[in-house]
């Protein structure tokens, strides 16, 4: 049955592996262009890539494997190139044939990988890409002898220039029609094969079925994830079977030192017969990279990349977001112009309508923030941001890979989440998706405005000093603390382990490829408002429903006859003042006896040790889904009309003056303190739980922070209303 | 001599990676194994990560990770 790319089950698959910084993925969108799909492999965090490629006969799916520097697995997340090339993925098909993307620049380091899988028997392609500009530093290959002595078909390419593309497809059809007699390729060490061959039979003799790729990297990685995947199947046995084989090979010795000897050996002898390394150019590339890496320069050119970063993604989507919101506003004013008022209409206006704008309007900030990164990335500059960082990131037990989400944090954890996957740890991924939703983001400034304009004097030391200014600049360090602890708790305890190394590669500058940083940008886009968008649609109407429902006959009669009544008294602009109050007393009346209105009183007890009514309780959990709502829900309860503005004077005096039944101020400042609190811990943002799904592939570690979160919240305001009163 | 000892410019060849452990096999995958040439291209401010130069590339590793690697300087 064709699936939505148009695939068959029949249809033969490619998988593409290569190195991190070859250029695969931009080799990969040359062959594949907008034909693609993105999801997750099952139980990691690790991205599926696949797409459809047209060869000049048929057409195939290219399945584009993680970056990686060999078939060494440590962690699950390593173990997914052997699966996918074993087959072990369920609903991807095993590959008919590999196409190896090889940095012409880097053959040595390259073809470590590349004799691995040569080994595995499938048919080959090698892409040498970057012959450019491996030319330019004076490296020239014999690719007729290379392809020779690699028993494959090698191809000269220059992806960024869209060189070459044709060739490959060419290339790949080739390798597919003689799928019959796959190539003999020699093991490069047999030793170790005929090990894992009969760690293979031992295992075959207790009906366990493993792939020769499986026992070897068993054999090979120690403590590694294919050890661990055939000790759970066949117990301690297993372990000792491994044990028993290692010390058969080295003795004392490590059985992966044995294999990347042996490799190298090999590849050093090939790399002499088929690579000539000339006199290097001095380029552009060089010149800029002493640039950016002179300490002084280098540091001041980073900061002004970063702050141009932060810039772009905080007001430059501004305008954009503005746009979104005028849109949405206008259409749902038209539409409660044409419709009768009632349930529908309010479902479509404030409801539907809202909840699409609450959805796209993150759009802006995350295709920005991309657009960035992006660039940064495929350029190289990424890489050296985090090497310059590593330091300062490593006091919050990260790496320097952590930077830029974190940055980006700061105007949307939406973004800054999905930018996490520039951080090639797992566990230090894991630390930053929920360090980065600590950080001030822009919708937290609304309620930040408010309540310190409602409840911080105006007061100023030496005409520099704010209190204001001192509360807001208070405010972002509590986040920026929160944060830290979170990272350096998760990192301690939670996502314990051996400690993350920073072998990254800082590879030379380069000009991006467009087309292929569009249709990466596209993806992003496509992946949040897919896989995100639904969750926050679909809580955004039920938050309606609950502000909606129920509507008491009763109430709204009786607010008909005070209309009617008016409009008997009043007149012209008289009359058009008090109905405007009336309405904003209705509003607040069925907010009331709204659902939410009854949450609101049910879980003011909860909130009660706290010092908040239950309006404040209300506006809370109405806040739930995205935080800056309360401001608007403050402004319906307090009858000042939900289209307030966060610094509204009259909403500012509603609040100052608003009472308990007991006439003693609601909003004390120990309350005021600690609902600022609440709002800079609290996780309220149901783009920010969506997206924490989508990119940990599962319920687990949202909910974890979401229950984490708020509780700290809770702790904060707790504690800010002891202490003040 | 341990790499992380290694002057800025400066060239050496590495004799062992310490340890049976990951980051001893990461570090031979990315070709950096006995024989292996080095350079030290330059260091982060304050001294920590290096940029190391492997055989025709620019290889980033922290001082810790550096400790694990025994050279020999070459003039």
């Amino acid at each position: 049955m064709p699936d939505s790319l148009g695939t068959t089950q029949s249809q033969a698959a490619i998988a593409v592996v290569g190195n991190p910084n070859t250029g695969k993925s931009t080799l990969f969108n040359n062959l594949t262009g907008l034909r693609q799909k993105t999801a997750n492999y099952p139980g990691v965090t690790v991205e599926r890539h696949t797409g459809t490629v047209r060869l000049p006969k048929t057409q195939a799916l290219l399945i584009d494997l993680p970056g990686s520097y060999s078939l060494t697995a440590h962690s699950p997340e390593e173990m997914i190139p052997a699966d996918v090339l074993l087959g072990n993925i369920p609903d991807l098909p095993r590959p008919n044939a590999v196409l190896i993307v090889v940095d012409a620049a880097n053959l040595r380091r390259n073809l470590y990988m590349t004799t691995q899988i040569l080994e595995l028997g499938l048919p080959v392609v090698i892409a040498l890409n970057m012959t450019d500009l491996s030319h330019k530093r004076g490296i020239e290959i014999d690719t007729a002898r290379l392809a020779e002595k690699l028993k494959a078909r090698v191809v000269a390419v220059a992806a960024a220039g869209n060189k070459g593309t044709e060739e490959i497809r060419e290339a790949l059809q080739a390798a597919l029609e003689n799928t019959s007699a796959p190539p003999a390729r020699q093991s490069i060490v047999p030793v170790i094969r005929q090990s894992a061959v009969e760690l293979q039979q031992w295992l075959a003799a207790q009906q366990l079925e493993f792939s020769e790729l499986e026992t070897e990297r068993a054999l090979i990685d120690k403590g590694g994830a294919a050890e661990q995947r055939i000790a759970e199947a066949a117990g301690d046995a297993a372990r000792k079977k491994i044990t028993q084989l290692r010390q058969q090979l080295v003795g004392e010795g490590s059985v992966a030192a044995l294999e990347a000897r042996t490799r190298y050996a090999w590849i050093d002898q090939l790399v002499a017969t088929v690579e000539i390394r000339g006199e290097s150019r001095q380029g552009i590339a060089d010149v800029i990279d002493r640039l950016t890496s002179h300490p002084v320069l280098g540091s001041l050119l980073f900061f002004i990349i970063m702050a141009t970063v932060f810039q772009a993604v905080f007001s430059w989507a501004g305008p954009i977001m503005d746009a979104i919101d005028g849109t949405a506003g206008a259409l749902g004013g038209l539409i409660a112009d044409t419709l009768p008022e009632g349930a529908l209409s309010s479902l479509l206006v404030d409801g539907v309508i809202a909840g699409v704008g609450s959805v796209v309007i993150f759009l802006p900030q995350i295709l920005i923030l991309f657009a960035f990164i992006i660039f940064l990335e495929d350029s190289g500059y990424m890489a050296r941001a985090a090497f310059l960082m590593d330091r300062v990131m490593r006091t919050c037990g990260l790496s320097g890979q952590s930077f830029i989400p974190m940055l980006s944090s700061f105007a949307c954890a939406v973004p800054g989440i999905m930018a996490t996957r520039v951080i090639s740890d797992p566990r230090d991924r894991l630390a930053t998706m929920l360090a980065a939703p600590f950080m001030t983001c822009s919708a937290r400034l609304p309620v930040y405005a408010l309540l310190i304009a409602a409840f911080i004097p105006d007061v100023s030391w030496f005409g520099f000093f704010n209190l204001q200014g001192l509360v807001l600049f208070g405010l972002y360090m509590l986040g920026i603390l929160g944060g830290i602890f979170t990272a350096l708790i998760m990192k301690r305890f939670a996502l314990r382990g051996p400690t993350p190394t920073f072998l990254i590669e800082l590879p030379p500058y380069r000009l991006p490829n467009i087309k292929s940083m569009l249709i990466r940008l596209l993806e992003r886009g496509r992946i949040f408002v897919y896989r995100a968008g639904t969750i926050i649609f679909t809580v955004a109407v039920l938050i309606w429903a609950l502000v909606y429902f129920p509507r008491p006959a009763t109430l709204l009669d009786e607010y008909a006859a005070q209309r009617d009544a008016a409009a008997a008294i009043y007149s012209d602009s008289d009359l058009e003042a008090q109905l405007t109050a009336l309405e904003r007393q209705e509003s607040a009346a069925l907010l009331e006896q709204s659902y939410l209105g009854r949450a609101g009183q049910f879980i003011e007890p909860a909130f009660a040790p706290l010092g908040w009514d239950w309006k404040i309780s209300a506006g809370v959990i109405a806040s739930f889904p995205a935080r800056e709502v309360v401001v608007a829900v403050l402004g319906t309860i307090y009858a000042v009309g939900a289209d307030v503005e966060a610094t509204d004077t009259r909403l500012l005096n509603r609040l100052q003056e608003a009472r308990r039944p007991d006439g003693s101020r609601v909003f004390t400042l120990g309350v005021a303190v600690g609902l600022m609190i609440f709002y800079a811990f609290c996780l309220q943002c149901m783009a920010t739980v969506a997206i924490m799904r989508r990119e940990t592939n599962g319920w687990k570690w949202p909910i974890t922070a979401w229950f984490y979160m708020t509780g700290l919240g809770y702790l904060g305001a707790f504690i800010a209303y002891r202490l003040l009163g | 001599m341990k790499l992380d000892q290694l002057k800025s410019g400066s060239r050496a060849r590495v004799i062992a990676i310490d340890g049976d452990n990951p980051l001893a096999q990461r570090l031979m995958t990315l070709g950096l194994l006995e024989g292996t040439t080095v350079r030290m291209i330059r260091r982060a401010l304050g001294g920590d990560p290096l940029e190391v130069d492997v055989m025709g590339y620019a290889l980033s590793l922290r001082r810790a990770e550096a400790k694990q690697i025994d050279i020999e300087l070459l003039g």
